[in-house]
């Protein structure tokens, strides 16, 4: 008999509603999904399908309007956002903020901070005034401060919508890096950029208008007929978007 | 009896030209009854501004981030004090330190204290009214960041108040200009009374009813050369702002040019 894990995420019939049921937004409804450890899961579909809200409630920071949601602890938990959010002072204040805020002592966070920079290849600009960075930049101090945090699992929406090519390959380099060295952490990212799905992915699920329509492992959703046979409209959704 | 409207010009025109000429004199001669006004005058708005940026800022930071049921009444109360005349803050204030007010113990009616007191509470919904919506523009932004981060609903707000510092500062120094070219208030609780309680707007307002027109206008310059000291002082922190974040040398702070 196989040995049975616990899931890290387990999600039962869960819906959110943002306003009242007349007039408000259903951004998703009856979502039942189990993520285990170490899985690196892609979240796919059409703008407004959910993918965003649903990384959200997976983070703690949307609370359900209906179902059922275990997650880890918010402490085991780090989310990088499309654009991301650094305060007006230095990249090192920034990176090591993230640390201080889960009760590292400043010094200590400081130089956790540094090591977390020169992982992604920023110790150069430590002490720059983080708003004056390009966006590419910018992520990677996003992804410095994530890193420091050591999570076990790292929750990403759209971290390259926004870039150019060249700072793209860099951060989608530093998630690699993120999924491969940081064995048994899970990844689960939002993404419009099915190339990068088939990189990272070892999952992919997709939404459409807030409901989960195909949950599958990544090689089957890109090139097995199961998706064209059982999901048929992600089968057209992905077709579209490759073509 | 008929005019000749000419005459009567020249006569006007001569009135005030003489008035700024004399004004003009008393500021250049460092007129020691003039700069004891302007001190006071500073120094009561000064206090009054310290005092309400000190509460104002926390509370303004804390409502923008804040949710709780009877948030939106708050808010409208605190939007209608930012119309509230001086006036009436004076005479309320005047009512509470009144020797049969709830704070008339206190001994406080006609002095320097009652003056800072009213003006800090006139002041303190300008601050906190701005300060809010500064926060809460920041939180809707970026406020679910910080939340990812770790960070509680107060640290969020203050961490937030903090990165906005520049526009707080702008805040900080219109609040300033609110209190010091403000009469009602300082008018009714400290009395304008010489060489006590009297400061530049109260001044202005006694000598303008006495006639004594070259004093009121060396005020009214000295006010709005602080009005004009204040305006510039924003814009130069506005530009300051704009070129730290564009990270640019810091020779440019100072409007050097190459």
């Amino acid at each position: 008999m196989g040995e049975v894990t616990l899931p890290l995420f387990a999600v039962e019939e869960m819906s959110v509603q943002f306003g009242t049921p007349q007039r408000g937004v259903r951004a998703l409804h009856g979502v039942d999904l189990r993520i285990h450890a170490g899985e690196r899961v892609a979240l796919v579909g059409a703008n407004g399908c959910g993918k965003s809200t649903l990384l959200r409630v997976l983070h703690g920071l949307v609370t359900p309007t209906q179902g059922q949601v275990s997650r880890p602890v918010a402490g085991a938990q780090a989310m990088l956002f499309q654009k991301p959010y650094l305060m007006r002072m230095s990249v090192l204040a920034n990176v090591a903020l993230g640390l201080w805020l889960r009760g590292t002592p400043w010094q200590q966070a400081k130089a956790q901070a540094m090591a977390a920079l020169g992982r992604v290849g920023l110790a150069d600009l430590a002490g720059r005034n983080a708003r004056a960075l390009s966006g590419g930049q910018q992520q990677r101090v996003a992804m410095a401060r994530a890193w420091a945090l050591n999570p076990q699992v790292l929750l990403l929406d759209e971290p390259t919508a926004s870039l150019d090519p060249h700072a793209k390959r860099e951060v989608e380099a530093l998630m690699h890096e993120f999924a491969v060295q940081r064995s048994g952490m899970t990844l689960i990212f939002a993404s419009h950029n099915l190339g990068q799905v088939k990189r990272l992915a070892s999952r992919a699920i997709y939404l459409e208008h807030g409901q989960v329509l195909a949950d599958l492992p990544v090689d089957d959703f890109f090139s097995g007929p199961l998706l064209q046979q059982r999901y048929p409209a992600a089968h057209f959704f992905v077709k579209g978007e490759t073509l | 009896m008929t005019t000749i409207p000419h005459l009567v010009l020249n006569t006007r025109m001569t009135t005030f030209s003489d008035s700024a000429a004399t004004a003009l004199n008393l500021i250049t001669s460092l007129d020691a009854g003039l700069l004891t006004i302007v001190g006071r005058s500073l120094s009561v708005s000064a206090s009054a501004s310290a005092i309400a940026c000190a509460l104002g800022l926390v509370l303004g930071a804390w409502l923008g981030v804040a949710r709780f049921a009877g948030r939106g009444v708050a808010l409208t109360v605190l939007n209608t004090f930012l119309a509230v005349p001086s006036v009436v803050v004076g005479l309320v204030i005047y009512l509470l330190l009144s020797r049969t007010g709830p704070l008339g113990y206190l001994g406080w009616l006609f002095s320097f204290k009652a003056m800072v007191l009213a003006q800090a509470v006139l002041v303190l919904p300008v601050v906190t009214a701005l300060t809010r919506q500064a926060v809460e523009d920041a939180q809707s932004l970026h406020g679910e960041q910080l939340q990812s981060l770790g960070a509680p609903p107060l640290l969020r707000s203050l961490l937030l108040a903090w990165d906005e510092r520049y526009a707080l500062l702008t805040v900080m120094i219109a609040s300033f200009g609110r209190a010091v070219s403000e009469v009602g208030a300082v008018m009714i609780v400290g009395g304008n009374i010489d060489g006590f309680t009297r400061v530049m707007t109260t001044a202005i307002a006694l000598e303008t009813s006495k006639g004594d027109l070259p004093l009121a206008l060396g005020l009214g310059l000295i006010l709005l050369s602080v009005v004009l000291a204040l305006n510039a002082l924003i814009a130069l922190l506005r530009r300051w702002r704009e070129t730290r974040e564009a990270g640019a040398p810091s020779a440019a702070l100072v409007g050097v040019s190459v």
